[in-house]
């Protein structure tokens, strides 16, 4: 029973182009598949400034930081965690459900007690744990290295307050209202200092600075520690500073004399 | 003869009062969700030093047991344990079951819960978190797929294959879990690649025990009893799992007594840690350990079948105590921003911070139990999930059965 | 087929009927002007568009820093807020309460953003 030999080759036709149609599908299907992502990274990358210019708004040629010479810090003053409150719209409470950007912490030497003072606040680390710990990117590092919440992204899951090892960061435990029109707050997010990111923004010095200033203490330096010409940067190059729980190799953006 | 598998028949008044009760609960757990989420986590116990609380423990006992439930099903399909096969169905069911349960509490208790869908689509991949919700979702469907091909009978020659992908993704999402933690370079009570391997040990305990518990409720209440041999081999199991758990406490422990930098935490939870310090001591290692392992060495085990129930529901109990320990303990303790200084300020540096749990936490987290319960009662009803039998002589034929097919 | 011809006639018949705003039968929001000036855009492109503009501006203030540019929350709220009670939210009538009221979507901005101008120094 040998088969009709046109119908075979009729057949050899068929399974032929079906086999041809759908190498071409396949080939089409992996092309697509290859450079599918590549046309993403390139839509990604033309959205992005281009390198080297300058966007409007924060720019990483620019990073913000703080020196805070705590001999300079008296025992008991609370000038700057005043004015951060103030500035804030904070209540200024210190219940374990409050919220405090900054606190003024005293440290004794256990054996000779000799005692120190100074203020805690963000450290804006480069490499912020808080950053790398939160599940949807509200915990972020802007291009001139301040270290923000985005309450708009924000879930309240608490995981950077877990994680940051300098305990900056408060969450909101009731509703707000009346909040100051350039620092939104809001219930069941969680927040921390900003740097007055709002001033800075303005050319301005963060509240806890410009107050220090005032009230003649000069604790508290803030500057552009990417500019060798800053005073920060000058005063850094010069006196021995440190940063604090510097073993992490955090890199905070606020350095510390006299620790 | 094979065991088959059938959904509940002629229900009991009992199941139907159960499922109320459990309803009711879940409804209660809801309101307070509801309290929680209107007037702001300020009516719970938690605050800006003890910031994950109750629900957390909850939450966290529920995802670690979930991933260790389907331990029975992976020893059937993967490890070729084939007298487990009649329950391996029953195991991914609750695996699941206890899974969404967790989650339900974990996701309710955040502070946004209406950001759910940003929680969705706004991915950080450095964070852990947000690798574990990967994980979990993924569990749950390579668990539906392997229920798949364990009930669809032209699926069944699937199962070794998809219990595979189930059980590594199973590690996976345990070490996820404990890394949660682990990952916490700041915090003394955490800064440990230990805890991994600890969460993956407690699993494996935790989710035979709620496993044991489960189905000596749905045998209890449909008449089947389990036959001594099976309870013999739980019983067994529970004694190896029980060990693991307690070798990696006891490992996590010592070692750090080592780091004189930790010595302060370890004599914390170890000495002066108050109520946690009692949690420790009477949960994890004497009710949830040292008494299991004694109750279930005796040589007639088998034929004890409420000791061992017992002992499941008391590994349930330590393991509980075990998650308040590590999550609440480990808040408890100050931060040591300042090592070997005595520190104080407005923002409790350096004390102990206290945490009493506020009743809508409790009700949030019983809530998610009960949430367990009703999706494990509602597939037994309408599934094939409970073996028709699990007495001896059936599991024997059913050996019998399956090596005959394999021959 | 006559019957539902005739469903289509009613439906249609009462579509044209409700977009008649002369003999409006659902009352429309009261909504109260602004203080004064143009706003930066046509009314009809703010009601389709202004939480798209809301939700990329956002972005461009709090992770670029720019904080000029003219879809400034803060600039909207200081024109549009209420003479009477000082707030684009505070009652029905408000700017953004009135809409959002009747059109019963939540507004989330107010959770965290004050609903009231910024006092000028």
């Amino acid at each position: 029973m040998t088969p009709d030999p046109t119908s075979q080759a009729n057949e050899t036709g068929e399974a032929k182009s079906g086999r041809r149609g759908f190498m071409a599908f396949a080939a089409a299907g992996i092309a697509g598949i290859l450079i599918a992502p590549g046309v993403r990274l390139i839509e990604i990358a033309q959205a992005a400034p281009a390198l080297g210019t300058a966007s409007p708004g924060a720019s990483s040629i620019v990073r913000w930081g703080m020196l805070i010479d705590s001999t300079k810090c008296a025992s008991g003053c609370t000038d700057c965690v005043t004015a951060c409150n103030t500035e804030n719209g904070l209540s200024g409470g210190t219940k374990t459900t409050d919220s405090q950007w900054i606190r003024k912490i005293e440290i004794k030497e256990v054996r000779t007690g000799k005692t120190q003072s100074l203020p805690m606040m963000c450290q804006h680390c480069a490499e912020p744990p808080c950053v790398d710990v939160c599940p949807t990117g509200a915990s972020f590092k802007r291009a001139d290295g301040i270290v923000l919440v985005d309450k708009h992204t924000c879930i309240g899951c608490r995981y950077c307050m877990m994680a940051c090892p300098y305990k900056a960061r408060s969450f909101v435990h009731s509703p707000q209202t009346n909040q100051k029109p350039d620092v939104p707050r809001g219930m069941g997010t969680v927040e921390a200092c900003t740097m007055c990111v709002h001033k800075v923004d303005k050319g301005e010095m963060p509240a806890c600075v410009t107050a220090c200033a005032k009230a003649g203490h000069e604790a508290i330096l803030f500057g552009d520690l990417n500019n060798p010409e800053s005073e920060i940067s000058k005063r850094i190059a010069s006196y021995p500073s440190r940063q604090i729980r510097e073993n992490l190799n955090l890199d905070t953006g606020v350095r510390y004399l006299g620790i | 003869m094979k065991i088959e598998l059938r959904p509940l028949q002629g229900t009991s008044p009992g199941y139907y009062l159960l499922m109320g009760g459990m309803a009711l609960v879940a409804l209660v757990g809801l309101a307070a969700v509801w309290y929680m989420e209107h007037n702001g986590h300020i009516v719970t116990g938690m605050n800006n030093q003890i910031v994950w609380g109750l629900p957390h423990v909850f939450a966290v006992f529920l995802v670690v047991a979930a991933s260790g439930a389907l331990n029975v099903a992976s020893m059937a399909s993967v490890f070729g344990k084939t007298d487990y096969k009649p329950l391996a169905p029953l195991s991914g069911l609750l695996a699941i079951a206890l899974l969404l349960g967790g989650l339900t509490v974990l996701m309710l208790d955040l502070g946004r819960p209406d950001r759910l869908i940003v929680a969705m689509t706004y991915y950080n991949f450095k964070s852990i978190f947000a690798l574990n919700i990967f994980l979990y979702s993924g569990f749950m469907g390579f668990v539906i797929v392997y229920l798949w091909t364990m009930m669809e009978r032209s699926m069944n020659r699937f199962t070794p294959m998809a219990g595979l992908f189930a059980f590594i993704w199973r590690m996976a999402l345990t070490t996820g879990t404990g890394s949660i933690f682990g990952f916490l370079v700041a915090r003394q009570a955490y800064d440990s690649a230990l805890l991994a391997p600890l969460f993956i040990a407690l699993s494996f305990s935790y989710g035979l025990a709620v496993f044991l518990l489960v189905l000596m409720l749905a045998c209890k209440g449909s008449d089947r009893p389990v036959g001594d041999a099976l309870m013999a081999k739980f019983a067994r199991l529970q004694v190896i799992f029980i060990s693991a758990g307690l070798y990696f406490v006891t490992i996590y422990y010592l070692t750090n007594l080592y780091f004189t930098r930790h010595h302060a935490f370890d004599r914390f939870i170890l000495m002066d840690g108050g109520i946690y310090t009692l949690l420790f001591w009477l949960g994890p290692v004497l009710l949830g350990g040292v008494l299991p392992l004694v109750l279930l060495l005796h040589p007639r085990i088998g034929q004890m079948r409420r000791r061992v129930t017992a002992c499941a529901a008391l590994v349930v109990g330590g393991g509980f105590a075990q998650m308040y320990v590590t999550i609440i303990g480990g808040q408890a303790f100050p931060l040591v921003i300042f090592p070997g200084r005595q520190v104080s300020s407005s923002f409790s540096d350096g004390v102990i911070n206290s945490y009493s749990p506020s009743l809508p936490e409790w009700l949030l987290g019983f809530g998610g139990v009960a949430i367990v319960g009703i999706i494990v009662m509602v597939a037994l009803k309408v599934m094939g999930f409970l073996p028709e039998r699990l007495d001896d002589e059936a599991m024997q034929h059913n050996a019998a059965a399956l090596a005959a097919a394999h021959a | 087929m006559a019957p539902l011809v005739f469903l289509l006639g009613l439906l249609i018949g009462g579509a044209v009927y409700a977009g008649d705003a002369s003999s409006v039968r659902v009352p429309q929001p009261v909504v109260e002007s602004a203080r004064g000036g143009q706003c930066v855009e046509d009314p009809a492109f703010m009601r389709r568009n202004h939480m798209k503009l809301l939700k990329h501006q956002r972005d461009d203030t709090l992770r670029g820093g720019v904080r000029t540019g003219k879809y400034s929350l803060k600039e909207c709220i200081d024109c549009h807020a209420s003479k009477t009670t000082d707030s684009v939210a505070a009652t029905e009538t408000n700017f953004c309460q009135s809409c959002h009221n009747y059109a019963a979507v939540k507004i989330d901005c107010f959770e965290c953003h004050t609903n009231k101008p910024q006092v000028k120094p």
